[in-house]
């Protein structure tokens, strides 16, 4: 598909910080390749506003090519945008039309603090990540192939677990703002595979307590975490956590 | 990437000026009270330009070919980097004294026991 400009007009939310109001900002913007993507058009913006003497919006992003999780927006309602399985870094402009309002919005939760403008703190994440702790095995260099065996099966669910990449469009898109979907990748990830084992149950009861300890909510299976995810997660991984945390609360360590 | 004694001289010549003209010119919105994105990235290339202006005056102090710094006058009748260890076995740390001010050169010598540095060759 060919390039071709587009203009379009942009509803941002502007807020100063925590604690401040906040409102959306309006703003149009004229020649926007279709070639772009969705960041690179708020660098336009951006570059735009510092022209004009006003403040730039700010977010935050990083690799934008889909693998760091540090970007993220809610755009018309959908975290990410429209695209599925698509970061906002990898969504591209020719998904939208010549003359479309867009409106973007923060990752809204309250385990995740607003900072500015679309940036919010997603610092509640680490926590949790922290109070999964250590695996004791010996992880300090790559063991010959075959020597601890894995199921294919367990292999492959273990890799599509591991494809997390932590961005809270999961948290920002669930009613209750629960991030069960992070939580179970992330404990799905080690108890599928022998090297987890040992830690299993201790990792289960801790991760769960750290993420109700930051704030966030229960699922309550609306499934709107999958639809959103970048990177496909799957709720079944929340079966497993739950299923992980009963057998850790009721048999114990 | 080669290096040569001309093109170091000219950039060494070009930075102050294009550091000059970044803080003539350059228009940060908002103010430092609070997260200001444009203020980091400005941060950013200020450092640019004093780190710039230290890096081409190191390798143009090397007047030898080390590892990827490849001086154009220093190389073998096969084209290769050709060390100078007799010259160059130290490491250099530059210390920074005041933008626009020439750093001050420190040398720690190497000293290599279990091998000792050759001249590299694919063959």
């Amino acid at each position: 598909m060919a390039a071709k400009n587009i203009s379009i007009t942009v509803k941002i939310w502007r807020q100063a910080n925590e604690t401040a109001k906040g409102c959306l900002g309006t703003y149009a913007l004229k020649e926007i390749s279709t070639d772009m993507s969705f960041l690179e058009m708020l660098d336009v913006l951006n570059e735009q506003l510092t022209l004009e003497g006003k403040e730039p919006v700010v977010f935050d992003h990083d690799c934008r090519e889909g693998i760091c999780g540090t970007c993220g927006a809610v755009v018309d309602g959908i975290a990410h945008g429209p695209e599925q399985g698509t970061t906002l870094c990898q969504l591209h402009m020719r998904h939208f039309k010549d003359g479309q309002v867009i409106c973007i919005e923060p990752f809204r939760a309250k385990a995740f603090p607003l900072v500015r403008d679309l940036m919010v703190d997603r610092s509640a994440f680490d926590r949790i990540i922290q109070a999964g702790g250590f695996v004791s095995i010996n992880a300090g260099s790559a063991p010959d192939a075959n020597t601890v065996a894995v199921p294919q099966q367990q292999a492959e669910q273990a890799m599509d677990a591991a494809a997390c990449i932590g961005c809270g469009a999961c948290v920002a898109s669930c009613p209750n703002a629960a991030a069960m979907l992070f939580t179970s990748a992330k404990i799905s990830q080690l108890a599928l595979m022998p090297q987890g084992r040992p830690e299993r149950k201790r990792r289960a009861l801790s991760m769960v307590a750290a993420m109700d300890e930051e704030g966030f909510g229960n699922c309550s299976n609306h499934r709107e975490c999958e639809q959103v995810c970048p990177k496909k997660i799957s709720i079944r991984h929340i079966a497993r956590m739950n299923r992980e945390y009963l057998a850790a609360a009721l048999f114990g360590e | 990437m080669a290096r040569n004694k001309d093109g170091l001289t000219k950039a060494l010549a070009e930075i102050p000026a294009i550091r000059e003209e970044f803080y003539a010119n350059v228009y940060i919105p908002g103010t430092g009270q609070e997260l200001n994105q444009s203020l980091e990235r400005a941060g950013r290339v200020a450092d640019f330009l004093e780190f710039a202006e230290v890096m081409v005056l190191d390798a143009l102090e090397r007047k030898e070919s080390c590892g990827c710094h490849l001086r154009e006058e220093s190389q073998t009748e096969e084209h290769e980097a050709k060390r100078d260890d007799v010259h160059y076995s130290h490491v250099t740390v530059w210390e920074h004294r005041g933008v626009g001010q020439p750093p001050l050169l420190h040398q720690e010598p190497l000293e290599f026991e279990a091998v000792t540095p050759s001249q590299r060759s694919y063959k």
